[in-house]
């Protein structure tokens, strides 16, 4: 952490948060606040360029269109990139997960470049949109319980050598790829195709941000009631959908 | 013909005039509605409409031909529209509507087919059939509301809509009155040759930060919009809500007074005074005849329940539910919020976190439905107190004193209708 308050970074408000991607940017926040913590949050509109400074960069999803704006905007700032570099944590959901990339298909057909953050590409499904609710087995060293959310996507991601998958998919479609894999993620940057909001569904997905982001193994409790809760619910729902 | 019963309406006058198997089509339409009906399967509207039109896909057209008709389409607000320019529109002349809210072709045909002689057809369209059911029915007017978010795990993208509307509305004929306050409307009806603008307001901003023309950054001093790119910008509007007021073209302000609670019913009724002036009924009628309204499809009906006022409001999407916030009764007033996500509401429940819940402090509150544990995760977050209840009657129960304000989305709105009708 750069200095006493923890600096928040919502990237592109205005393209990227179209599925509820606020709910991210506020579970972290105030479980970030819960512990004790200053937060400073900065949301960057797409006019704006993106600080070098934060600790933590969160990323939503977006329609084709601002998913394009936004790729094309990023490209030219060297704010995230620099930030990856200085060691910050960047999570990224569906579009953002995809710029975060070295390229995905646009809303005009074609292949647009895309940060290069993640070793991964992503392409267009032939089959069926993926809808639904979904369940995976996140990779066991980041020591996290199963994810649970809602995806929604044409996108299908491929993963190259220099990621792992995030989750194997137990219910779902996730990368799209055929091989159960969900999401990617190398050292400090994440990528997920999870709605939900991903954050109000895994809290403790939240909790490792703030782990990495201070570099802590451990936080103090937080009360998970209302969350643990909501988790069992879907994760039923999620099981009962598989075998429908 | 057994089975019509009383649902058949007189024969003769309009129907008189369709060529043959367009009769036909609207009498085996009326019977599977009305066995549709005896089967307690609903209004039977849409069953009656589906049979009618695989008989006769041009049905729509001819039951159309003699009708003044007005098309209403939006997000948000358009049955309520719909029914407001329907009683204004009863001035001058008898109207036919599909006032219970079908909005798809099927429903439109069924509410046409079921009118008997009437002048005006004033229409619900959903957004996503309003470039067909133009081309279909040949509109007078059009009114277009807004254009925001709803269940985007199976509806088009919200830009894409606008685009549909642009592209299909570009030829009409039609008197399109359209929100300058909101710019996908804006850009969606600027290629249409005769525009009435309506400044009619639009609190949620978030689906038009970038310019669904370029795709630059929109800016948005005050109530002014304008893309800095490519110079799209707000129409100088001929029509302006401005608090309690409509202002009409000559710059007369005309108190709207209704009923129907809340600053989009308001801005519903600016536009409804302007589609009523295309058709020669002025504001001071218009305005009157709206005052009439005090529910639409059970909406802001106020019903008592266990002893207990409850006010039922229907919101189904992060615009909705913002403007809903704005027009409950102020704290302690007891607010129950209901969350479905079945099909019909979209199986997303994201969206709960694109509504600010600040606007409920001081509010007691309590969240049922099949997703309460979303509202409850999602009201945790925003910090604020809740209690979670299984069902209106338990909420009814605990709550302190005073009118209940219910807020629910589509199904779950359903439901609570279904629960105080007992």
């Amino acid at each position: 952490m750069s200095d006493s308050s923890l600096r928040l970074v919502w990237v592109y408000p205005d393209l990227l948060s179209t599925y509820g991607d606020r709910g991210n940017v506020l579970v972290v926040e105030r479980r970030a606040r819960q512990r004790g913590l200053d937060v400073a949050r900065i949301d960057v509109r797409s006019d704006q360029p993106v600080p070098t400074s934060g600790d933590i960069y969160l990323i939503g999803g977006g329609e084709d269109r601002p998913q394009r704006l936004a790729a094309e905007r990023l490209r030219v700032d060297p704010g995230l990139p620099r930030a990856v570099d200085n060691g910050a944590i960047v999570f990224s959901v569906c579009a953002g997960y995809q710029i975060l990339g070295h390229e995905f298909i646009n809303d005009l057909g074609q292949r647009e470049a895309g940060l290069g953050l993640l070793d991964v590409h992503s392409t267009r499904g032939e089959g069926a949109r993926n809808v639904g609710d979904i369940l995976a087995e996140v990779d066991p060293r980041l020591g996290l319980p199963p994810l649970t959310g809602f995806e929604n996507h044409q996108g299908v991601t491929h993963l190259g050598q220099g990621v792992s998958p995030l989750a194997t998919v137990q219910v779902g479609g996730g990368n799209g790829t055929g091989d159960g894999t969900e999401g990617a993620w190398r050292d400090t940057v994440f990528g997920t195709y999870l709605h939900g909001p991903v954050m109000a569904r895994n809290p403790a997905m939240a909790d490792l941000l703030l782990k990495l982001a201070l570099d802590v193994s451990a936080l103090p409790p937080a009360d998970n009631t209302w969350y643990d809760a909501l988790r069992g619910e879907r994760i039923a729902a999620a099981r009962q959908q598989q075998s429908a | 013909m057994p089975g019509t019963g009383s649902e058949a309406p007189a024969q003769g006058g309009r129907d008189a005039s369709l060529p043959a198997r367009a009769k036909i089509a609207v009498t085996a339409g009326r019977v599977a509605a009305a066995v549709s009906r005896t089967a307690g399967r609903g209004s039977g509207s849409v069953i009656g409409g589906k049979v009618a039109l695989r008989l006769d896909p041009d049905l729509l057209a001819k039951l159309a031909d003699h009708l003044d008709v007005v098309l209403v389409s939006a997000t948000n607000g358009k049955t309520t529209t719909t029914r407001l320019i329907a009683e204004a529109l009863r001035a001058a002349g008898p109207v036919v509507s599909n006032a219970l809210g079908a909005n798809m072709p099927a429903g439109i045909t069924a509410a046409l087919a079921g009118g008997s002689e009437s002048r005006f057809g004033v229409i619900e369209v959903d957004e996503k059939y309003l470039a067909g059911v133009a081309r279909d029915t040949r509109p007078k007017a059009i009114a277009l509301l807004n254009l925001s978010r709803d269940q985007l795990d199976r509806a088009a993208e919200t830009r894409m809509l606008a685009e549909r509307w642009r592209e299909g509305l570009k030829d009409t004929e039609a008197v399109v009155i359209a929100n300058a306050d909101d710019p996908l409307v804006t850009w969606a009806a600027s290629s249409c040759r005769r525009v009435v603008w309506v400044a009619a307001g639009q609190a949620w901003k978030e689906d038009a930060w970038s310019c669904p023309s370029c795709g630059g950054v929109m800016q948005r001093p005050g109530d002014d919009w304008f893309c800095a790119e490519c110079g799209f910008r707000r129409p100088q509007p001929h029509w302006a809500l401005s608090g309690s007021h409509v202002y009409d073209p000559q710059g007369a302000a005309w108190p709207i007074q209704l009923q129907l609670p809340g600053r989009a019913n308001l801005a519903n009724a600016a536009t409804s005074a302007a589609v009523a002036a295309v058709f020669g009924v002025p504001p001071a009628t218009s305005l009157q005849r709206m005052q009439s309204v005090a529910a639409v499809a059970g909406r802001y009906d106020v019903v008592t329940y266990e002893g207990r006022q409850v006010r039922l409001l229907l919101a189904k999407n992060p615009a909705g539910w913002l403007e809903t916030f704005s027009l409950i009764d102020g704290p302690p007033t007891p607010v129950v919020l209901s969350v479905n996500a079945l099909d019909a509401d979209g199986t997303d429940t994201s969206w709960l976190w694109d509504v600010d819940y600040e606007g409920l402090v001081g509010h007691p509150l309590f969240v049922m439905g099949q997703r309460k544990l979303d509202l409850a995760v999602r009201l945790e977050v925003a910090g604020l107190p809740f209690q979670v209840v299984d069902s209106l009657a338990e909420a009814v129960r605990t709550a302190p004193q005073g009118r209940i304000e219910a807020i629910a989305n589509y199904t779950a709105f359903q439901q609570l209708r279904r629960a105080v009708a007992g």
